[in-house]
């Protein structure tokens, strides 16, 4: 003890004020604030917002960064390489390279010159091999393509497609596209399952009953037979992609909204503000609606990948977006058909997809994380 | 027990029925007829051909003859390759896709709920990290990216493995590790979860209590507990399987049933189409009332919720 | 009699999102060998954490022991490391958890798990552990034990389930048994059917326990002396008889105001207002001055020391020291300390 004769006059009983037994409560922070803070503590789900938000940028302004159009087809440039200015060390040089091999060193020399058309004059070789150990000959051959066309002023960043189309402003477009679709996906998901849920928990009873039979019945179709059967009947478009994904979509926003709201729903502070008269709408705008708009958000973050994932599969299987608008799906299927030769028409989409659907999906842990009440100490 | 069951077939049928009915109509609208695919046809040889397909006949006895059809297993006759019957083609070509299911769905499994233990029992630390790390972006990437990836570096480039086609087992690696990526995934991250649950039960500090060692913790009661519970994802993976194979064999040439499927798309085959996802929708379907059956018959406590 | 167990100044804290949480702050008790003590508190009060602490049971991270000793026996349990702990744990001290519903492995069949304790710690085998399981069930009350013990946990009841959780107690003879509020979540019948096996126990086995209760009700019945715990602190401990009749602090007057007894069935029943502090940031002085209607000034600055009443009976309460006012406890405790005629009617105690 610090003090051992403590002085007589701090034995008298305390005066109490009215609210003293209130401050041995710490301050507590609402719901959202919480939230946020803890949202912001995780690294992943921020870097996660960040690289949406440049995305989403880059979808918005991007195609205007250059002066290539998005359908500007010429086949005199058509699967040009990659090239930026001081980026070359990133292999964004504009050159192709090819490794060839033979028995002898000049053979393999001959074959590096005939893989891209004897232009010696643009082709540098480089020995890696010369065939003197015994083992075959290896020459690598560095193409300037660019040269090659009489083209040194140019520079496609990202290169060009079959048809010769700038694949910078393709890809952005194509980000643009595939965003749109999910976005509206998403939130016709969002309107539908939120208000389907809500109806059916809040008023229960008899409507309940229907409303939940007709989910069990489409639950049961799964959602890759829909969309197939929806884009056959509609014929592809960005308008019959988006309806194909909302039919079923909006099934696991109904079934979280329900659930939530049937907890509520006897929760105290909803039968209060019941017994004083509110109106029902407004108990569920009121109420309810703030309750559950966590777990709203968390599974439309989750909806939004599932939307880019299937738009692209859709381009896939033959049914996607028709040419020559570019979607992400479109540029990745369309990169796969050249991709043992000209990798980089399937590599620029085929990051942007892949960062969008991590970025995605770690905001949306993060968020799952923030808005658990499990969590929260 | 009995009970429950009766009542999912039925469910099972009724879906069945209903997405039978809908094919049907939806192959009665669409604009695709045997003749569009064929070559000029004189209008006798057209009858004939409508007369083969049965296109002659009042709409509800198509109906009637397609649903009997389907109960016997006959999907009908594609339009494309003349006089071949659907069941017949798909048959052929389900070989390769359940190949290709079936390696992707047990090397994804086992080594996801690896990864997951690894993550649980490390929790927080480095090891943990990583496998996360792993988790998030192989549940993100779409398998098609990885399919690309793997073809041009571990195929073009390194030439490890043929890059497509279907000539023996090596020919099925690239497309396996693609397709297993996404179970790898998805196992991984349900493991840890349920793993860190069942570590921070009770039922776990009562075996502490007892002097139970970290080893005989993890293994003797947690592993079971939170194997349980996996059984639900099997289904959602085998669905995911099912959806990544249609790409994925078109990226790799495997003469499976995707591949086909695709094919009839471009060439507006329908009955090929539709028997194709008619025989999706029912694995679907299946697939998801084995899982709830198995789950019932494997965890104690639920098998005496069902019997109550 | 020797000291069984002695626990110095054990501070436990947890370190979460929010900040260190100080769950135990500087706990002090002893049991002697075959002694009953009961650790009554509010729920939150620490009386859990207490006991994990001396098993080592706490999760680490988050928690961990900041400062203390536990000497068991002469060895402190809070230097060692988990080998060791596993070595002590059901062999020398075991627990008895407070809800059997999750306290018990639902994958894995009774008898195993009553057998694992014997097979590790008594290096028995397969058929001398099973011969010693039902021993163990009879003893505790389950019939049929040769077949109940091939069965689930969920083929039990709640009532069945915890005499399991009493026999893997019990298995390897246990030097000190600690029950973490065994009866709280158990339907009233069955939580005296419960107690009674607790007693019946006690004089069976000659294990020294910890009784943790939120329930004074019950303490009387089981327990040779209580420890009452707020906010990581105990506050007061003393015999039964002390606590009963001659309760020094307003805590403690609180829980016993709070208790039904059969004389007082028109009287309303008191409850303490208010609710327990703040472990993240303790609050200064006593922590129980928010919520006392008897606090002083100095309650609010200082925290009180330990005063000793009697050989047997200490409270940390300002009202005991010299300088304190003379404060009358309130009438149902007084009436409760004149039905006792040999307490001390000294209300000022001497300072530890
Ligand atoms: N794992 C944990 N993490 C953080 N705080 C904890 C943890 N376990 C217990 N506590 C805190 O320790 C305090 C005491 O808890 P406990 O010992 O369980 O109380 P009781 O007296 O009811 O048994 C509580 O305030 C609780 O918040
Ligand atoms: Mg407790």
């Amino acid at each position: 003890m610090e003090n051992h004769k403590p002085s007589k006059d701090l034995f008298v009983p305390v005066e109490r004020t009215d609210n003293d037994s209130e401050k041995i409560n710490r301050p507590s922070l609402s719901f959202w604030q919480d939230s946020f803070i803890r949202l912001r503590k995780n690294v992943g789900a921020m870097i996660g917002l960040f690289v949406l938000i440049a995305l989403g940028v880059m979808a918005i302004f991007g195609p205007y960064m250059n002066s290539y159009g998005e359908f500007e087809q010429d086949l005199s440039r058509a699967k040009m390489p990659p090239k930026v200015e001081g980026l070359g060390w990133l292999g964004m040089d504009g050159t192709l390279s090819s490794v060839q091999t033979a028995d002898t060193l000049e053979k393999a020399e001959q074959k590096a010159y005939m893989r891209f058309n004897n232009q010696e004059e643009f082709i540098t070789l480089q020995t890696l091999n010369d065939g003197s150990n015994g083992q075959p000959a290896e020459v690598e051959a560095e193409y300037d393509v660019y040269a090659a066309k009489g083209m040194e002023d140019q520079s496609f960043w990202f290169g060009t497609d079959g048809l010769g189309r700038d694949l910078w402003t393709r890809t952005w477009m194509g980000t643009r596209i595939s965003l749109y679709i999910a976005l509206l996906a998403a939130t016709i998901d969002m309107i539908i399952g939120v208000a389907y849920g809500g109806i059916s928990a809040y008023y229960g009873g008899r409507v309940d009953n229907y409303m939940q039979r007709i989910i069990e019945i489409l639950v049961g179709i799964p959602n890759l037979v829909i969309v197939i059967l929806m884009i056959l009947i509609l014929e592809p478009g960005i308008l019959s992609i988006t309806i194909a994904l909302t039919i079923t979509g909006w099934i696991s926003m109904a079934r979280i909204v329900r659930g939530q709201v049937l907890k509520l729903k006897n929760q105290e502070f909803v039968l209060a503000s019941r017994t004083l008269g509110s109106k029902d709408n407004r108990i569920l705008r009121k109420h309810l609606v703030p309750n559950v708009l966590g777990l709203i958000i968390i599974n439309t973050m989750f909806t939004i990948p599932a939307a880019i994932f299937f738009e692209a599969f859709l381009s896939f299987i033959g049914l996607g977006l028709p040419t020559p608008i570019a979607s992400l799906g479109t540029l990745i299927d369309d990169g796969f058909k050249s991709l043992q030769i000209y990798p980089h028409i399937l590599l620029f989409p085929a990051i942007v997809i892949s960062l969008i659907m991590i970025a995605f999906n770690v905001l949306a842990d993060g968020l799952r994380d923030a808005f658990d009440p499990k969590m929260r100490e | 027990m009995t009970r429950y069951i009766l009542q999912r077939l039925g469910y099972m049928i009724i879906t069945m029925f209903l997405i039978a009915t809908f094919t049907f109509f939806l192959m009665k609208f669409l604009p695709g007829t045997p003749l569009s695919a064929a070559d000029k046809l004189s209008e006798e040889q057209q009858a004939v051909v409508l007369e083969k397909y049965g296109l002659n006949d009042p709409v509800p006895v198509q109906y009637f003859n397609y649903m009997v059809n389907l109960t016997q297993g006959d999907l009908g006759i594609s339009f494309q390759f003349d006089n071949r019957e659907v069941t017949t083609i798909i048959l052929e070509r389900i070989g390769p896709s359940m190949t290709l299911g079936f390696q992707a769905m047990v090397i994804g499994t086992i080594l996801g709920m690896l990864l997951g233990l690894i993550s649980a029992i490390y929790h927080n630390g480095f090891l943990d990290y990583g496998s996360t790390f792993i988790a998030v972006v192989g549940k993100s990437i779409p398998s098609f990216v990885f399919a690309g990836i793997l073809q041009y570096f571990v195929g073009v480039k390194l030439g490890w493995f043929p890059v497509a086609l279907w000539e023996g087992w090596e020919y099925t690696v690239l497309p396996t590790v693609a397709l297993a990526i996404f179970p790898i995934a998805i196992a991984a991250r349900f493991m840890r979860t349920e793993m860190l649950e069942v570590l921070g039960s009770d039922y776990i500090t009562t075996a502490r209590a007892k002097g139970v060692n970290k080893f005989g913790v993890v293994f003797k009661h947690g592993l079971r507990n939170a194997l349980i519970p996996l059984i639900t994802v099997l289904g959602p993976l085998a669905i995911g399987l099912m959806t990544g194979t249609l790409v994925i064999e078109n990226i790799f040439a495997v003469p499976g049933i995707g591949e086909q499927f695709v094919k009839a798309i471009n060439t507006n085959d329908f009955p090929i189409i539709m028997g194709t996802t008619l025989l999706i929708a029912f694995l679907f379907i299946f697939i998801i009332l084995v899982i709830d059956l198995l789950y019932g018959v494997i965890d104690p406590r639920i098998r005496l919720a069902e019997g109550e | 009699m020797d000291k069984l167990l002695d626990v110095k100044n054990l501070h436990v804290s947890f370190d979460t999102y929010g900040g260190e949480v100080k769950a135990v702050r500087g706990v002090n008790f002893d049991l002697k060998k075959g002694e009953t003590l009961a650790i009554v508190g509010e729920s939150g009060s620490g009386k859990s954490v207490t006991t994990k602490a001396l098993m080592q049971l706490i999760p680490k991270p988050p928690g961990r022991i900041k400062e203390g000793e536990i000497l068991f026996e002469g060895r402190d349990l809070a230097k060692m490391n988990e080998k060791q702990m596993q070595k002590i744990r059901g062999k020398e001290i075991s627990m008895i958890f407070q809800d059997p519903m999750t306290s018990l492995n639902p994958t894995m069949k009774v008898g195993n798990q009553i057998m694992e304790g014997l097979i590790k710690h008594q290096k028995m085998n397969k058929s001398q552990a099973r011969k010693r399981v039902v021993e163990l069930l009879d003893l505790v009350g389950i019939p049929d034990p040769e077949n109940r013990m091939k069965q689930y946990p969920h083929q039990f009841s709640g009532g069945m389930r915890q005499r399991v959780v009493v026999a893997i107690a019990l298995a390897c003879n246990p030097k000190l048994l600690i029950a973490d509020e065994p009866t709280t979540a158990l339907d009233v019948t069955i939580q005296a059917q419960i107690l009674e096996l607790m007693k019946d126990i006690q004089k069976k086995t000659d294990s020294a326990t910890i009784f943790i209760t939120h329930d004074l009700g019950v303490v009387a019945n089981v327990a040779d002396r209580v420890a009452v715990m707020y906010a990581g602190k105990i506050v007061e401990i003393g015999t039964v008889d002390d606590i009963f009749y001659n309760p020094k602090h307003p805590y403690t007057w609180g829980l016993l105001g709070s208790m039904p007894s059969l004389d007082s069935a028109d009287e309303e029943l008191y409850a303490i207002p208010g609710s327990p502090p703040d472990l993240l940031d303790p609050p200064k002085g006593d922590a129980f001055a928010a919520r006392n209607e008897y606090a002083l000034q100095i309650d609010l600055e200082q925290e009180p020391p330990m005063f000793k009443v009697s050989d047997t009976h200490y409270a940390a309460t300002w009202l005991l020291h010299e300088h304190a006012p003379d404060i009358e406890p309130p009438a149902s405790i007084k009436k409760r300390m004149e039905g006792m005629a040999n307490t001390s009617s000294e209300s000022k105690g001497e300072r530890v």
